[in-house]
């Protein structure tokens, strides 16, 4: 097992000494006082969710834990690489599956990835988004299993979530102790905002004269990421708006004003593909703006992410992103796949049912930690059960080994104690090139044990700190 | 500003504004119900009626004890118009208009809330009541006291201000209008026995006894209290003073926006057709007609504002 702060041994890794030593010296009880204030801070703040499937009234908090999660800058130098090359490949992907399709033709991907690929529109067959971007928003999932062993879990090409948690626990961990910030230099990470707003006016149509006017969709205050949608719209200082504010106006997307409608020239959305147009998608779809997508065809507007961006997020896929990263870079993945067993193929089927209790088998489409299954820490009957609907849908699911995954201290009522953790580090792409904010969001399972960091299943975050050089 | 977004700031003060009439009025309510036992039943009833809820109290329940009318206008939830539905409608709203507010003003609201869930989350006994109502009316100073205080005073700082001129104009309005044979000069011709005590009640639901008092010395007479209730410029709850507010309110957006909107010549009407009579051409007309015809004037601009400012889609 793995620890960040202690490696395998008694001594603190180099990056944690300088946090160790300040840590060694604090009062226990204003730590525990610092913790309690946090969770104050985070409530009054209104930096909350709602769990699908709970009374809407019932908005919870993800736990944050006060001790950050140290990244040296060459530890971070080697990841963004990593993440840059894969995010160029990923775009490039989605280019060429909505183009000529080189990739199918030269059998490197097998067609039926994408032909049965509910995330894939044929609509988009021929679309040019400008700057040929497809993922403006990337929040690439990081594990790490030892001193030099990182892999990619997830790419999240298609609405990465969390990034307002990155931002808040820094503002957090600043107001808290603002004395450690002086002694630790820390990568700043408060520019986010700005950049996504020059990256996303960077994106901006043909039809767009003058400055580009960005907005951000949301489906309502009732979703579960509403004070993300509304924190990023606030911090960049641009609109927020849901379906009901939107129509289509001499052929662009136009949102109501005080003083009548006004064109949007970007509009980054935080409603998934099937929602965005009623005409197009979903006929049911209250959440979106009829026409939109026809616009978005002639060029009066830039949807952030693309639609149909989803089709690489699909888990049967992310089996062959080492072979994608190598066909459009020509170069070797720098970052690692975590190995994967496709349950679609019959050899592999039958080793995932023959361990099913070592391994982590997951549906290729889903997401947040629903309809998992964690054979370690299953019960016989639930991998019973799962071997049922595996053996019933086997193509629906993928099977990964269940890793080590790193730990880091959390700060308990007993003093330290390590809890597993992963890594979202957010990407911004744009014609003027990729940039990825130092650090990211690191989820923590609170449980002791648990491999499971989704905040739906009660994972908590905490501040990730890249040293400055 | 999307229109969304000002419809948002402006019910969203007009919820808050709601929230701390009610607590008034229940507090007013409170009182009478103490000291004469009597009249209670009547004082409530008028107290429902002036929130506009008294049917839905009807429908409910059959008696006006004082714990049951006082759980339904703090409480409950079926009741459109208790504290802790308006309280989550402001937040609501307060949420979804969160990119035109300050951090502060958003966290009062956002505190308010939460503070206000917790001190009611059981029934509150009558002991509690006047701590809980001082509550209400604390936080209620602390939103706007971020507002007046953080807020730029750009367009979303006047439609927040407007919902609350507004909104109070047209509290202070219902107050009369139920309240209204009380102040008539020749009460005797409805038969009615009027006092010192009623007419403190209601100079006490607009929290205006003191400042009455300062102002009058110890004679109270109706038309001195309708007076100062209706036309007073300087009186934060008069109808006069609330349509100085919003004449210059809609002025400003007029200004800001380049323009001119018929809700600004609206104000200007009400305010030179209906609050420049004297109280005496008022009585002359008939109190309660007055105030009926300023009533619907009020949701006549309040009407005016949503199509002026685009707030919603309109068919067509």
């Amino acid at each position: 097992m793995f620890d960040e702060m202690l490696g395998s041994g008694e001594d603190v890794r180099q990056p944690y000494q300088d946090y160790k030593n300040w840590l060694d010296h604090e009062d226990v009880r204003r730590l525990h006082r610092k913790s309690a204030e946090a969770e104050a801070f985070f409530r009054k703040t209104g930096i909350t969710f709602n769990v699908y499937g709970q009374d809407e009234a019932d908005e919870r908090l993800i736990p944050f834990d006060v001790v950050p999660r140290v990244l040296s800058a060459s530890e971070w130098r080697k990841l963004s690489k990593g993440i840059e090359q894969r995010v160029r490949a990923i775009n490039a992907f989605l280019y060429d599956i909505y183009h000529r399709q080189e990739i199918l033709r030269a059998g490197r991907v097998p067609i039926e990835l994408i032909a049965n690929n509910a995330a894939f529109l044929p609509q988009m067959i021929g679309v040019n988004p400008p700057g040929g971007i497809y993922t403006h928003i990337i929040g690439t999932d990081i594990v790490r299993t030892g001193d030099e062993e990182f892999y990619v879990l997830e790419d999240n090409a298609r609405t990465p979530s969390g990034v307002s948690y990155m931002l808040e626990n820094r503002e957090t961990m600043l107001q808290m102790f603002p004395e450690l910030f002086a002694k630790i230099k820390v990568q700043e990470v408060s520019n986010y905002p700005g950049q996504l707003r020059r990256s996303l006016a960077a994106c901006a149509p043909p039809q767009c004269e003058g400055k580009p006017v960005v907005a951000v969709l949301t489906p309502g205050i009732h979703n579960s990421a509403y004070f993300e949608h509304s924190f990023l719209a606030d911090q960049m200082g641009v609109e927020l708006v849901e379906g009901h504010d939107l129509k289509i106006v001499d052929g662009r997307v136009a949102m109501r004003t005080t003083e009548g409608y006004t064109a949007i020239d970007v509009l980054y959305r935080r409603i998934d593909d099937e929602y965005l147009d009623p005409l197009n998608f979903n006929p049911h779809s209250m959440l979106g703006v009829p026409g939109i997508f026809d616009v978005y065809r002639s060029g009066g507007i830039t949807i952030a992410n693309a639609p149909g961006t989803g089709i690489s997020d699909d888990k049967a896929l992310y089996s062959y992103m080492p072979d994608i990263v190598e066909f459009y870079t020509g170069e070797k993945p720098l970052l690692e796949n975590v190995p994967t067993w496709r349950c679609s193929e019959k050899d592999e089927l039958a080793y995932v049912l023959e361990h099913l209790e070592e391994l982590v088998v997951k549906e290729v489409h889903g997401s947040g930690g629903y309809g998992m299954l964690v054979g370690p820490a299953a019960s016989k009957k639930e991998v019973g059960a799962f071997r049922a609907k595996l053996i019933d849908n086997a193509s629906n699911y993928i099977a990964q080994p269940t890793l080590a995954l790193s730990t880091v201290p959390i700060f308990t009522k007993k003093g330290l104690s390590p809890r597993h953790v992963d890594l979202r580090p957010f990407v911004l792409v744009s014609p003027e090139g990729i940039s990825i904010t130092p650090g990211g969001l690191t989820r923590v399972a609170m449980t002791k044990g648990s491999l499971v960091v989704n905040s739906s299943q009660g994972g908590g975050t905490k501040d990730t700190w890249v040293l400055e050089e | 500003m999307l229109g969304k977004t000002a419809a948002s700031l402006f019910w969203m003060s007009r919820y808050l504004e709601r929230v701390e009439n009610s607590a008034r009025f229940i507090e007013a309510g409170f009182r009478i119900a103490l000291t004469r036992s009597a009249s209670a039943s009547g004082e409530w009833s008028s107290v429902l009626k002036s929130s506009g809820v008294l049917e839905a109290y009807r429908a409910k329940h059959d008696d006006f004890e004082s714990t049951k009318v006082i759980d339904f206008l703090l409480r409950d939830r079926d009741n459109a118009g208790s504290v802790m539905v308006l309280m989550k409608q402001a937040r609501d709203s307060a949420r979804t208009a969160r990119t035109a507010l300050t951090r502060e003003v958003w966290e009062a609201t956002n505190e308010s809330w939460i503070t206000l869930n917790a001190a009611m989350a059981k029934p509150v006994s009558e002991q509690d009541l006047p701590e809980t109502l001082g509550l209400i009316r604390q936080q209620s100073a602390l939103v706007r006291g971020a507002t007046l205080g953080t807020m730029l005073r750009n367009d979303g700082f006047n439609f927040l201000r407007l919902g609350s001129f507004l909104e109070r104009a047209d509290s202070t309005a219902r107050i009369l209008d139920v309240k209204y044979y009380l102040l008539l000069p020749s009460v005797a011709l409805i038969g009615s026995s009027v006092d010192n005590v009623q007419w403190e009640t209601i100079l006490r639901s607009v929290s205006a006894h003191r400042s009455f008092r300062w102002l009058n010395g110890p004679d109270i007479s109706a038309k001195a209290v309708a007076d100062y209730l209706m036309l007073h410029k300087q009186m934060p709850r008069s109808l006069t003073f609330c349509y100085a507010k919003i004449s210059d309110n809609l002025n400003y957006l007029d200004e800001n926006y380049d323009r001119k909107s018929r809700s600004g010549e609206l104000a200007q009407e009400i305010c030179n057709n209906i609050l420049s009579k004297p109280i005496e051409a008022i009585f002359e007309y008939g109190l309660h007609q007055y105030i009926g015809d300023f009533i619907v004037a009020n949701n006549g601009l309040a009407a005016q504002i949503e199509t002026d400012f685009n707030f919603q889609d309109r068919v067509g």
